[in-house]
């Protein structure tokens, strides 16, 4: 998708907005909905479940075929850390874009890693967590909490990679020079829809970690 | 008017004609993409009369035997989703493409390789839907598939999974092409469109782009959690496990309603082209048809419920869908007022599209008058699953959206192909369709009313309800002997019909001011534009009459290249999908990953062009 406009020789568009950029805030605007069905889903069902285990609270739950008191899922600090790291990544690649239209290699390359780094570590984070939460009794269809939790944040998490792909392109790119700063738009087009990623994780965070 | 160099001018050779099947797999030229849709949505369209037709003749007398319950279940459910998903919207689609760009003034869509991937998972969708009846496993639990009809304990077979993954992949080609028609209208316009100067047909194909972006994600979502429930066994809406059926109808009517303006919307645009060049006349109130047609689809967000009546949402949740369904009346009937005071007064051309746009007027004013009658709870309890819903939803998309949609095919067909229809086949073609359209679902609501049940594969002898279902059968056998008409129309005018002229109705849009049909690059020179009808403008400064454009040779003329990368994404992206259609097939859902993968790294790292 990179260079695919009819218009690309014919900068002026009708609007004076980037065809490219307006694209990706159109995809963004519509990703909306996908995961605001996907949080109306998870509170709908919250509290509906039949069976433990439950986000806040102890409850009875089927533990290795039989039933025992299952202690709360959620545990926050882990969570709270995972959430200021992707918030961190967000910071880290507007650096990155200042350093590629600044034409400042080290910059652009440094701290596009780090992002990178970023997102690595919160998919670690999320992946450690779901396997947690299985051996705390929480399976995928153990419950209504447990499968739209899973629905959700898998999803987000399914987004997240793909980002992550996305910024291992573009860094491939700066590191082989392919990333001049009248291509900074490259990155930027990468970055919009990572800070879209962060944003709805800071939706999701309170609504389903934190909220009681 | 000034000429405007596209990119490296000069030292190339003129685009050399393009022939051949590859040409057609490769193209990202938005016309013959419009084409494509054209003639892959027609087929499908026939296929889903044919399924109506069978439908017809089930029912043409009491008792009949000629369908089992269950075939005819099939039947009325492929009927509904493939007239709706592979018939309305890419036949709408068709006309997007091909006419947006013109009318704006554009060479090409904003992303001419998305716009082929578009069509191609389109095409592959409309194909895995209908691949079921290979498998005696079509879809058969009617087309807004209620929960919890659809789980594994009461629909054990393929036939759910197919309806979801078949949706699913025509999902994403609606998306995709959605964000393409979005930033190409907004982005690609011609020096001097102003937004309140754009063709009305671009005005609703925008307002129908945005309900895309915005009800579709929620459809999306709903099929995935059908999924799960039937693959990996959740209990999103399996009332053993906790979960709500009734949600499956929120989240399913969310999107449907919406998508009853997706269906409308475009042949709104193409009607509000066609009275005022038909009536040599500015269309009448253009801002009001502007910003009634963005209430309507605002309004369009906040009623779903009012297909939910019968489940008991209570009196509140009752007045307020009420009310508000009843409120969409308003910005409809100023569209519809508009159109009269188009055309009234207007020195008026009694040519096959106006016939097809006035008919359009009169059918719609039905649907839209019995829409409102059920709008009210009371009454809707009476109607609703009766024939009389039937009759209203077919006066509105079919006496609505195919009646515009075929006013657009006579409309802009010799701009798309060079040729004339035929005026008298033509006007056969409507007579032959008005009549057989009324005979057929006038009597529906009178059925309705008498309590006929709808969905159900006959009815007994003596509960009077013989003589109208013999009419209707009858009434639909004209119905579907009229697009007979249109096909040999179609097929003589392509064979020896009468060459088109660059403006043969004295249209007041750009498209009619490039050779018929256009040449690749659309536009040799960019235009630019002082109002809102342009080449009416254009006429009259020229005392009445327009030169016919030359055609030119193009040379230095900057196009996108030719691509197969979407039709391999494309054919990645459908292939993941149908990994989840039995049960999960591992293998499959990687191979179409990482044919998807490839195809979107090569063509992110093609040349864009030559
Ligand atoms: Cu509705």
């Amino acid at each position: 998708m990179a260079h695919d406009t009819a218009h690309a020789m014919h900068p002026p568009t009708a609007t004076g907005l980037d065809t490219r950029k307006l694209a990706i805030w159109t995809f963004i605007g519509s990703e909306c909905l996908f995961f605001a069905t996907l949080i109306s889903n998870y509170l709908v069902y919250k509290g509906h479940s039949l069976v433990g285990p439950l986000p806040h609270e102890a409850s009875q739950c089927m533990l290795h075929g039989e039933m025992t008191a299952c202690e709360p899922i959620f545990e926050i600090p882990l969570v709270t850390f995972g959430t200021a790291v992707l918030l961190f990544s967000s910071f880290f690649v507007v650096l990155a874009l200042n350093g590629a239209q600044k034409g400042n290699r080290k910059q652009l390359i440094g701290w596009l890693s780090a992002t990178v780094v970023c997102g690595l570590f919160f998919i670690g984070m999320q992946v450690y967590e779901f396997q947690h939460f299985y051996h705390k009794g929480l399976g995928y269809t153990t419950n209504l909490f447990g499968s739209s939790f899973y629905t959700l944040t898998g999803f987000h998490g399914a987004h997240v990679t793909i980002g992550i792909i996305w910024l291992v392109t573009v860094l491939i790119l700066a590191l082989r020079g392919k990333l001049p700063p009248e291509k900074a738009l490259n990155l930027e087009l990468a970055a919009l829809y990572w800070h879209f990623v962060d944003v709805v994780w800071i939706v999701i965070f309170p609504v389903v970690y934190l909220m009681r | 008017m000034s000429t405007i160099a596209m990119g490296h001018a000069g030292t190339e050779a003129a685009p050399a004609e393009k022939k051949g099947l590859w040409s057609w797999i490769t193209t990202v030229d938005h016309k013959r993409i419009g084409i494509l849709y054209g003639v892959t949505a027609f087929i499908f369209f026939l296929l889903g009369g044919l399924e109506a037709l069978l439908i017809r003749w089930q029912l043409g007398a009491p008792d009949k035997t000629f369908l089992s319950p269950e075939a005819y279940n099939q039947l009325f459910t492929m009927h509904g989703t493939t007239m709706i998903f592979l018939g309305v919207m890419p036949l709408s689609a068709m006309f997007f493409n091909y006419f947006i760009p013109l009318q704006i003034g554009a060479r090409d869509v904003a992303f001419p390789r998305l716009n082929a991937y578009s069509y191609w998972v389109f095409l592959f969708g409309g194909l895995v839907l209908n691949a079921s009846f290979l498998f005696n496993a079509a879809p058969d639990m009617g087309w807004f598939a209620y929960a919890n009809l659809t789980s594994k304990q009461f629909s054990p077979g393929l036939n759910v999974d197919f309806w979801i993954i078949g949706l699913q992949i025509l999902g994403i080609a609606s998306l995709a092409a959605a964000v393409n028609f979005f930033v190409t209208i907004l982005n690609l316009r011609a020096p001097g469109m102003k937004m309140m100067r754009m063709p009305m047909f671009v005005w609703m194909s925008l307002i129908t782009q945005v309900l895309l972006l915005l009800a579709f994600p929620i459809i999306t979502v709903a099929l995935v959690l059908l999924m799960l429930d039937r693959n990996f066994g959740t209990h999103f809406f399996v009332p053993s496990g906790g979960g709500d059926p009734v949600l499956w109808q929120h989240l399913f009517w969310l999107f449907g309603h919406p998508e009853v303006y997706i269906l409308i919307l475009p042949a709104f645009g193409v009607v509000s082209e066609i009275l005022p060049v038909f009536s040599r006349k500015p269309l009448f109130g253009y801002a009001a048809m502007v910003f009634s047609g963005c209430f309507i689809a605002f309004l369009g967000f906040g009623v779903w419920s009012h297909h939910m009546f019968s489940t008991g949402l209570g009196p509140m949740a009752d007045t307020v869908f009420s009310l508000g369904t009843m409120l969409i009346a308003i910005p409809t009937g100023v569209k519809i007022f508009n159109w009269i005071g188009t055309v009234w007064g207007g020195s008026i051309q009694y040519k096959t599209p106006m016939y097809f746009a006035l008919g359009f007027v009169a059918m719609f004013i039905i649907g839209g008058l019995s829409g409102v009658m059920h709008a009210s709870p009371p009454a809707d309890l009476q109607q609703t699953d009766s024939y009389f819903i039937v009759a209203h939803f077919h006066y509105v998309l079919f006496g609505g959206s195919i009646f515009a949609l075929t006013a657009g095919a006579y409309y802009w067909f010799p701009k798309m192909t060079g040729r004339m229809l035929s005026e008298g086949l033509g006007k056969v073609h409507f007579w032959l369709m008005f009549i057989g359209f009324n005979l057929t679902f006038a009597p529906m609501h009178i059925l309705g009313l008498n309590g006929m049940p709808r969905r159900v594969y006959t009815y007994s002898a003596g509960m009077g309800f013989e003589f109208w279902n013999a009419i209707e059968t009858a009434g639909s056998l004209i119905l579907g002997f009229s697009f007979l008409v249109f096909i040999v129309n179609i097929l003589k005018s392509l064979k020896s019909g009468e060459v088109a002229t660059a403006d043969p109705w004295h249209g007041a849009t750009l498209e009619w001011s490039i050779p018929s049909p256009p040449q690749e690059w659309n536009f040799a020179v960019e235009p630019t534009v002082d109002g809102r009808d342009p080449l009416w403008e254009l006429r009259r400064a020229n005392g009445g009459t327009l030169p016919e454009p030359a055609r030119v040779s193009g040379k230095g003329i900057h196009l996108p290249s030719p691509s197969y990368w979407p039709i391999v994404t494309a054919f990645g992206t459908a292939m993941t999908l149908v990994g989840f259609l039995m049960h999960v097939t591992l293998w499959v859902i990687l191979a179409g990953l990482a044919i998807t993968m490839i195809g979107i790294f090569s063509w992110a790292f093609e040349p864009a062009d030559h």
